[in-house]
């Protein structure tokens, strides 16, 4: 043991010895990095930052504010970091660390946030959008209207109506976002820059042309021109009428009002709302659905416990049969083990979605292998029973994954050292003692931390369920689209991806559930491997 | 009981420890004597027995997905009878309907693939460099970030990837949805959370006295992660490029959430969805899609078999 005073003195000279050295150590990186290497950095360099510029153009001419910023800063950071001498960990690490932030940190934020708001199929956009979408989808011909001969013109691939007013007779063309406004040079027949279509090319075109509409006016109340045939032109308004001031919509034929009633779509006062809404902040709705909705808090609950079910039965069986393969192919006296081997190991290289989608194929309960050959013809249904069809998934997974657990388990096996063995065997232990008390809790203190990490995979196995069993049989009394062998993960692909009613708020509450309890296994199992103890 | 006759137990067996895992045995067995067949039966032959159920077990859907890729008849029912006839009319048929694009979508998944490997081996590494090699400020905190990173799957994340790619795609159509560049780069945000620590744990195996002695001949930090400690984990940079590749080539949720048009999907996308819509119809045309589908993987995977099955192991204990 030194004494407190020279460790201090040591360690003041070790800092000065460590500061000449890094000193040192720059002059050197400097006089090495040669001329080529700054080629290629400044090159890089003007790239990047020629692309942030761009990018930053673009965002700001959509009139966005806060992108462009970071986009900015970023930029400014990666130049700093790979400019300056020195830096050399920030010069390693910055092109993961974009990457990671961009595609991995703030995507789980953003879920976060978007497990607040009611975004889905009905509220995808602003409120502005919502009125217009309304305006546009309500529309009714005015009864008794004048009729506006028209001709269709097409510029940039846009279509346009040419028409003349009823009253002045001045000719007035219009699109889609355009209103009717004079074009100067326009006749009847045409106007410059614009392309008259004839009769065939109308007739090509007939679906876009028919669902064409063009405000008269920059007022949307005061309605739309549309025509059905290309050539006459009728007046439509919409049966909704907005009033900004009230933020009211009312329906001009029955009366009823609807009110924003801060839930992100116009409502009535019995509760019937407009789509499409638009896109607001919840609250914890989501979440207090998922718990508290009757049709989705059952079938909520059962993917629950059967995806904890199925990924705790996945290891066992796997490293079940894993073990014992093990044991058994662990013989030197066996010949052509290595045979054995690497048939045992295709199922494990075998693409995973494909093996799922193979099985689901003969498992088919009309045509498939099992049925037809295996049971002579019996309709079994092995995919549409909610029991046969957990089963048929562990059969796969079990064939997916032993093969995996039998690697693991050999290389556990043969580092048990044997003099461990041999003393056990000359305490008189017998053969099943020393399996049990010997080598299998050392082969487990191993393996645990692998079977941790299955079980973590299991959890999430999308594929396998998605493209076996496609979760069904499905749930009669749900209100969304959930199976009984769906686990939570295929549940969320399916509430936020299939069919018409998306709902990405509600997908994205049941996603941070499953960050939660992810990241629960992921802690014990941190516990188990000790590695943070590793960390120096 | 199986364990009766187990060779562990037995300590004339010369079996070494390591080796086995790809069935290599170091040193050869000394030839044993004949014994007569009860006793074989009892100390081996069961094994046989084993093996055989296993074998097939573990071939059969193998065997079965090929012989139904050769059996003209194309439907679920016909694939049944395992190799009564032979041609290749199912593979001349994959490629010939302009409706199912599977030429695209094996060359779409090959690019795909390839690129997020090299990224992920190339983000990574700089990345365990960094982290194995240096000593600074937030070190620690990076590493502990990393591992809580972790925790976190990509996967999951997949709503909310939909929706900032269908951001991105409103102002820079290139790389948002729909787009090849942008998947790529999603997979590559997921890269340095799943390997680092991996490779990590492999750049400390190389002893620092190596880096120290390349410093002193005047080696700069950039060449000596390049020519010296790059070429020393060459086997790792291998296993993570594999696991990488395949990991991503199996993919599903993401790529189907990204990729919209049928001829830039990749073949785990496109594929599900030919099958799904008729199954037993497309049979046989699906099973010679995924022959092909397969045969590069299970290549690579049975090549370096040895390389990747000490990564999965090492790589998940560390």
């Amino acid at each position: 043991m030194t004494g407190p005073t020279l460790e201090d003195e040591r360690t003041g000279q070790d800092a000065a010895t460590q500061r000449r050295s890094r000193r040192a150590a720059a002059f050197a990186e400097a006089a090495s990095a040669g001329w080529k290497v700054w080629l290629v950095k400044i090159v890089l360099l003007g790239v990047i930052d020629a692309l942030a510029i761009y990018a930053i153009l673009v965002l700001i001419t959509q009139g966005q504010w806060l992108p462009p910023i970071v986009v900015a800063v970023v930029t400014a950071l990666v130049n700093v970091v790979y400019l300056k001498p020195g830096l050399l960990p920030a010069k390693y690490l910055t092109p993961g660390l974009i990457f990671l932030f961009v595609f991995q940190i703030f995507v789980v934020l953003y879920s976060i946030y978007i497990a607040f708001t009611n975004y889905g199929s009905g509220h995808i956009s602003t409120k502005d959008d919502a009125v217009n979408a309304l305006l546009l989808q309500s529309q009714a011909r005015v009864e008794d209207s004048a009729t506006y001969p028209v001709k269709i013109l097409e510029k940039g691939g846009e279509f346009y109506l040419l028409t003349a007013e009823p009253g002045s007779g001045d000719i007035v063309v219009g699109g889609a976002d355009q209103p009717l406004e004079a074009v100067p040079g326009a006749n009847a027949q045409g106007a410059p820059g614009f392309t008259t279509l004839d009769f065939g090319q109308i007739i090509q075109n007939q679906d876009a042309i028919g669902a064409l509409s063009v405000p008269l006016t920059s007022d949307p109340n005061d309605g739309f021109l549309k025509t059905t045939d290309g050539s006459n032109a009728y007046v439509f308004t919409s049966t909704l009428k907005w009033d900004p001031k009230a933020d009211t919509m009312t329906d001009t034929k029955t009366g009823v009002v609807y009110t924003d009633t801060g839930r992100g779509a116009f409502t009535a006062s019995d509760g019937t709302q407009l789509l499409p809404g638009w896109q607001v902040f919840v609250g914890f709705d989501n979440f207090v659905k998922a718990f508290t909705d009757q049709s989705i808090r059952g079938p909520f609950f059962y993917v629950l416990v059967w995806t904890f079910v199925f990924a705790l039965l996945s290891v066992a069986t796997t490293f079940v049969l894993g073990l014992f393969l093990a044991i058994v192919f662990n013989d030197p006296r066996m010949k052509s083990r290595r045979f054995y081997r690497v048939i045992m190991i295709l199922p494990y290289a075998f693409p995973g979605f494909l093996s799922a989608l193979v099985w689901a194929g003969m498992f088919n309960q009309d045509f498939g292998f099992i049925n037809q050959v295996v049971f002579g013809g019996a309709a079994i249904p092995w995919l549409q029973d909610p029991w046969l069809a957990k089963v048929a998934i562990l059969i796969v997974n079990l064939w997916l994954g032993f093969p995996y657990m039998f690697l693991v388990c050999t290389g556990a096996i043969q580092s048990i050292p044997d003099d461990i063995q041999e003393a056990g065997r000359v305490d008189g232990a017998g053969v099943w003692q020393i399996f049990r008390h010997i080598k299998f809790p050392l082969l487990l203190v191993s393996v645990a931390p692998l079977l941790i990490s299955s079980f973590a995979f299991n959890f999430n196995n999308f594929n396998l369920i998605y493209m076996l069993t496609n979760g069904g049989p499905r749930f009669a009394d749900a209100s969304i689209n959930v199976g009984q062998t769906d686990i939570l993960i295929s549940m969320v692909y399916k509430v936020a991806f299939v069919g018409a009613n998306r709902d990405y708020g509600l997908a994205s509450a049941f996603s941070i559930i499953i960050f939660i309890l992810v990241a629960l296994i992921s802690f014990i199992s941190f516990r188990q491997t000790k590695v943070l103890e590793e960390l120096n | 009981m199986a364990l009766n006759s187990n060779p562990l137990t037995d300590a004339s067996a010369p079996e070494l420890a390591r080796g086995v895992v790809d069935g290599t045995a170091p040193a050869a067995p000394a030839p044993a004597p004949r014994r007569p067949f009860p006793r074989w039966f009892r100390e081996t032959g069961w094994r046989h027995l084993v093996g055989i159920v296993m074998l097939v077990f573990a071939a059969f859907p193998l065997v079965y997905v090929l012989s139904a890729s050769l059996n003209p008849g194309g439907t679920l029912l016909t694939a049944n009878g395992l190799f009564q006839s032979f041609n290749l009319q199912n593979y001349v048929d994959l490629f010939t309907d302009p409706t199912r694009p599977y030429g695209n979508w094996f060359v779409n998944t090959l690019v795909i693939g390839v690129a997020t490997a090299i990224g992920t081996v190339v983000l990574s590494a700089l990345a365990a460099y960094a982290f194995s090699r240096m000593r600074f400020t937030g070190r620690r905190f990076g590493l502990l970030t990393l591992l809580l990173v972790q925790m976190f799957p990509q996967l999951l994340a997949f709503v909310a990837i939909f929706l900032l790619m269908s951001a991105i795609g409103d102002i820079f159509p290139f790389l948002g949805l729909n787009s090849q560049i942008g998947l790529i780069m999603v997979y590559l945000g997921g890269a340095l959370g799943v390997n680092t620590f991996l490779m990590y744990g492999f750049f400390n195996t190389v002893p620092a006295s190596i880096d120290e002695a390349a410093k002193i001949d005047g080696a700069g930090h950039a060449r000596i992660f390049f020519t010296i400690i790059l070429r020393l984990v060459a086997p790792i940079l291998a296993v993570i490029g594999l696991l990488s590749f395949i990991g991503t080539t199996s993919d599903f949720v993401i790529a189907s959430v990204v990729l919209v048009d049928p001829e830039k999907q990749t073949l785990a996308v496109g594929l599900y969805q030919f099958v799904s819509q008729e199954t037993a119809r497309n049979w046989g045309v699906f099973a010679a899609g995924a022959v092909l589908a397969a045969i590069l993987p299970v290549g690579l995977f049975l090549w370096l078999q040895r390389y990747i099955v000490s990564g999965l192991t090492a790589g998940s204990v560390k």
